[in-house]
């Protein structure tokens, strides 16, 4: 009866496919005035829309600024949003209504290691493309899916280096975000710390809800290390860096972190609890490459304020996608992972060179070394070219494996 | 000797935080019996007023009390349109401050936007042979202390406060004797919000103001108020110690959520046992 | 009350021939929906199915045995993540779906057992089933390390489980139900959970409920056990809503701590207010109702959904308190009794 029912299902499909076979042939047919239309799904309400809303402007400026300029390989492009009010579930019905029923050629989108993981089924199964444009833990092994963020590899190595050689912080005491993202991270801070013979003295996680960290701040000081590593993430976590100032203070001991920045928090945080704080990351709005990306989007916003390094990876991923399309000169997913496999997709963006790994398909880029100052914002201490995403690489080879579509842990 | 005091402290702290967010709640559904799941976000006001006062010049100390005096004078507005007419109504009321508490966490985010907003008190702090105590968590400990010795003389010594406690027992005869009830309820309720903003306006240097932090707090501060029992003073004192202790101790040797799913779980066994509450059998108090 | 002013037949006499008309036709509506509309929508309208089945198991609890548990999301989470977990342990779909109702139920067996059999107050009731809700999810959240494993699948805290398999056809496991069967049987089952139901309440059981929900003490007072019943209902409820999060991690491969958290817990409340308590259909609707409305408010940019649904929740309480299609049918009501009076009086008491 049930098997009736699912061949019932198929020829009855199978009907409307044929049925509408003339429709799709007049589609492709004009497809030359047709625009390419492309999916944004993003938290523009709920808790995690901190990261999201300069992403979306970013992201609609560049759209539009390519349309400006006579589209992409000669279409205009379309950009159709979705909020996905911070709840994976959002996630899943926007990716599946783009997929499906609007048919957009790229889904850029996913903040969180979840919504993205909730999404990329549904990309493979549609046989779409999902470009997350976010800094993550690592480990993606998919053709479908293009990381233009950090991974910890790439992001920390510097870092930790610089902390444990140059400012001789050998102890260190891991403070990390309780989820995939925090763990896999503080993993990566213990190994580069003991490559460089420090010491790790503690490792701790916290909920994202936790905001008083006295019982935690009693733990470091009776611990005594020289740095204090945060992997710490979400609004409720700025309350750490409040109450380290003080209680402990960063004149008394040093704080360096991989997260800090991310959600704007120095714009939450005086002048004073911002300071010296050390951190990696692709984009700081004071770098010289910067200049021009800030202004236009200061212009187009309307919003004067920091713009940071998730507004930037709005703009990033869409140049990067471009790209690959010019290069494939076809928007169709297939064509455009073709031409990332090729591993010659390189853009000159707001942070430096972009080039997209054919191999993993993550993007080596500049890290920049920068420490908080006393206008709420970050200086650049030094960068460094072309850090490649050493990690993913180390699990990951699409151009071996095309079929693989999981996400790796990496064992260290 | 650091130990003891660090365990005293830790201790303390958490102690203040359960009065700070419970004491409001105390008074409106200990005394009111009126489920106000918008505690939260009434918190979560009073922490925000708090950081925008404080930005436009005023001092920090003055800002808590004008925090208070405005989440006191919202709760008074929230009663008159719509606690007023769900009295009697229990469930009605808590499904109603529910959907208060949504409006609200969607409003301010509206208003403010998502990020934190947050305010400095920096005191310093001092120092306990290995360890620094930041001197504002004193401050907050000192607070919590004045406003429960505070509430406890307004309801004993007061004129007011008998008048009060008398409504709320009685109101029939309460109004038969003169009493204008409406007003009771009205002052009762927007004094339960005042100290309600009062907390958050005190815990915002500590915690910052987010327009979801009232989900943090809400769980706690009903699981104490419930276990308090019919005395709401006296019940969320004992509550709170013995919350404060279970967290303050298990938070610091191993982590906070172990902590506070620890207080949860002795919550439900607590009330397993005793249904009304720590102060269930007692017959006298407040 | 409620019920005859709409005209339903109280829920303790069998249903009346229309009534099975009309859920044919709900069934028969719900079945050949594919053929009009593609398969995002029906992507859509599986998830408010799913979701219907967490509402009709508050309604129950709440509209028909008296007790308000805004801890069926923890049945709810704890349905999905059983299902998850031993899916892909056992690589076998079908088991893993009976467990996934029965833990659930287990589950509120011992706490039902603890609140109900402790005689605590029905405030309290409501509170400490929000609590259990709230530590689960605290629990489910701190488990991302890589120690938190049951057999040898990852809790992944935070992170939910987002590689939840897909179901089997139970007679033929290498064949995998698509997103059109999914749809399907969302809707079977539905319709025959609405319908099992409905049932339950003309038995003996279910007269003793209702009862029990009018006057408990009474009840009580003519010899009736009222703590076994009220269990007994509370169990069942768990199992609904269990059904519920097992299909729920089906319709979107994944399951995650936001299943058991307090926006989800109010958004059941909502649904079921939205549609009135006192039936078990309204509930459906308000819950398709609810949700077509943050779907199509998601992708109007509007913003803040929770602005817009605090809103609907207060002018709910407070305006319309049977809920709304109850209200539409009191009005449609009075105006049959305006235009037919006299033949409701001849009716027999």
């Amino acid at each position: 009866m049930a098997f009736n029912r699912r061949e019932f299902v198929k020829a009855a499909s199978g009907a409307i496919v044929l049925a509408s076979a003339p429709f799709v042939l007049k589609r492709a047919g004009i497809a030359a005035e047709e625009p390419i239309r492309i999916g944004n799904i993003l938290d523009k309400s709920g808790g995690l829309n901190i990261y999201s809303l300069k992403q979306m402007q970013a992201l609609a400026m560049t759209v539009e600024e390519i349309n400006k300029a006579g589209g992409l390989i000669g279409r205009p492009i379309e950009l159709l949003f979705y909020d996905s009010q911070s709840d994976n579930q959002f996630n899943s019905k926007y990716a599946t209504d783009a997929m499906v029923k609007d048919k957009v050629k790229v889904i850029h989108g996913g903040i969180t290691s979840s919504s993205r993981e909730v999404m990329r089924p549904i990309v493979d199964k549609f046989k779409g493309l999902l470009f997350y444009n976010s800094l993550y833990e690592g480990g993606v092994c998919d053709r479908r899916h293009v990381s233009t963020g950090m991974v910890p590899a790439q992001q920390l190595a510097p870092l930790i280096e610089y902390m444990v050689k140059e400012k001789g912080g050998k102890k260190g005491y891991i403070l990390a975000a309780d989820y995939n993202y925090g763990h896999i991270t503080s993993k990566w801070m213990q190994k580069f710390i003991r490559d460089h013979g420090g010491e790790d003295l503690a490792v701790e996680f916290f909920p994202l809800d936790v905001t008083n960290f006295a019982p935690a701040i009693s733990r470091i000081q009776a611990a005594k290390p020289d740095v204090v590593w945060s992997a710490l993430v979400g609004g409720a976590h700025i309350a750490f860096y409040r109450q380290f100032e003080a209680t402990i203070g960063k004149k008394n001991m040093m704080l360096a972190s991989s997260t800090y920045g991310v959600g704007l928090e120095q714009l939450q945080l005086s002048p004073e609890e911002g300071d010296g704080i050390v951190v990696a990351t692709s984009f700081i709005d004071s770098l010289p490459t910067a200049k021009d990306f800030i202004a236009k989007f200061k212009a187009f916003s309307g919003d004067q304020s920091y713009v940071g390094e998730y507004g930037e990876y709005g703009a990033r991923g869409l140049l990067i996608w471009a790209e690959a399309v010019r290069q494939a000169n076809s928007a169709e997913p297939d064509a455009v992972i073709e031409a990332l496999a090729k591993g010659g997709v390189k853009v000159n963006g707001a942070g430096g060179l972009y080039s997209v790994d054919g191999q993993t398909n993550h993007t080596t880029m500049d890290i920049h070394l920068v420490v908080g100052n006393k206008s709420q914002s970050f200086d650049l201490i030094r960068s460094f070219e072309q850090r490649p995403p050493s990690d993913t690489q180390m699990v990951c080879d699409l151009n071996k494996n095309p079929n693989d579509a999981q996400q790796y842990e990496i064992k260290l | 000797m650091d130990d003891v005091a660090i365990y005293a402290y830790q201790i303390g702290l958490s102690f203040a935080i359960f009065i700070l967010i419970s004491l409001g709640l105390a008074v409106i559904f200990g005394m009111m019996r009126v489920i106000n799941l918008a505690q939260g976000e009434f918190l979560m006001l009073g922490a925000y007023f708090c950081t925008l006062i404080t930005k436009a010049g005023v001092d920090l100390w003055i800002s808590f009390f004008l925090a208070a005096l405005a989440v006191g004078v919202f709760g008074m507005i929230v009663e008159r349109v719509m606690i007023r007419y769900l009295y009697g109504r229990i469930l009605d009321t808590l499904l109603a401050t529910w959907g208060l508490s949504l409006f609200l966490v969607g409003g301010v985010t509206t208003i403010f936007g998502p990020q934190s907003e947050s305010v400095a008190a920096t005191l310093g702090q001092v120092t306990v042979g290995a360890f620094g105590i930041s001197l504002y968590n004193l401050v907050v400990i000192a607070f919590a202390l004045a406003l429960l010795l505070g509430t406890y003389a307004l309801w004993r010594y007061t004129r007011f406060g008998l008048v009060v406690r008398g409504t709320m027992q009685n109101p029939a005869m309460a109004a038969a004797l003169g009493v204008n009830t409406g007003l009771v309820y009205t002052l009762t309720f927007g004094f339960g919000s005042a100290i309600t903003g009062l907390a958050g306006a005190v815990l915002a240097p500590i915690v910052g103001a987010a327009p979801p932090m009232g989900v943090f707090f809400i769980g706690k501060a009903f699981i104490t108020v419930i276990s308090a029992g019919h005395l709401p003073l006296l019940g969320t004192i004992s509550a709170s110690g013995l919350y404060g202790v279970i967290d303050g101790v298990v938070a610091y040797i191993s982590s906070s959520v172990i902590g506070e799913m620890t207080v949860l779980f002795v919550a439900i066994i607590l009330l397993r046992l005793l249904p009304l509450g720590i102060t269930g059998r007692m017959r006298r108090g407040i | 009350m409620a019920l005859r002013i709409v005209g339903l037949s109280p829920p303790s006499q069998p249903p009346r021939a229309w009534w099975w008309g009309f859920a044919a036709l709900f069934a028969a509506f719900l079945l050949t929906m594919p053929i009009y509309f593609d398969i995002a929508v029906l992507f859509s309208v599986t998830n408010y199915l799913v979701l219907a089945l967490l509402a009709l198991s508050m309604s129950f609890l709440w509209g028909y045995g008296g007790m308000l548990s805004f801890g069926q999301t923890a049945f709810f989470g704890l349905g999905g993540y059983t299902y998850a977990v031993m899916a892909l342990n056992l690589h076998e779909t079908t088991g893993a779906m009976i467990v996934a109702i029965v833990l659930p139920m287990l589950f509120a067996a011992v706490l039902g057992y603890f609140m109900i059999y402790g005689r605590i107050s029905d405030i309290y009731f409501s509170v400490i089933t929000l609590v259990v809700t709230l530590i689960l999810e605290k629990g489910i959240r701190a488990t991302s390390g890589d120690q938190y494993v049951v057999g040898s699948v990852r809790l992944n805290g935070q992170n939910g489980i987002p590689t939840t398999p897909a179901l089997q056809v139970p007679w033929n496991p290498k064949v995998q139900l698509e997103i059109d069967d999914v749809f399907y049987l969302a809707a079977i089952l539905l319709v025959l959970t609405y319908v099992g139901l409905r049932l339950l309440l003309i038995t003996r059981f279910g007269r003793i409920l209702v009862s029990i929900r009018d006057n408990e003490r009474r009840s009580a007072l003519l010899g009736y056990d009222t703590r076994r019943y009220k269990l007994l209902a509370f169990v069942i409820a768990a199992g609904v809503a269990g059904l519920g999060g097992a299909m729920w991690g089906v319709w979107g491969n994944f399951v995650g701590p936001n299943m058991f958290n307090l926006g989800q817990a109010a958004q059941v409340v909502i649904w079921v207010i939205v549609g009135g308590k006192s039936t078990l259909i309204g509930p459906i609707g308000g819950t398709i109702a609810v949700q077509y409305l943050t779907d199509w408010l998601g992708t109007q940019g509007v913003g803040q959904v929770s602005l817009v649904l605090g809103i609907v929740l207060m002018v709910m309480v407070m305006l319309f308190q049977q809920g709304l299609l109850p209200s539409v049918g009191l009005i449609a009501a009075m105006a049959r009794d305006a235009l037919s009076g006299a033949r409701r009086h001849r009716a027999p008491p």
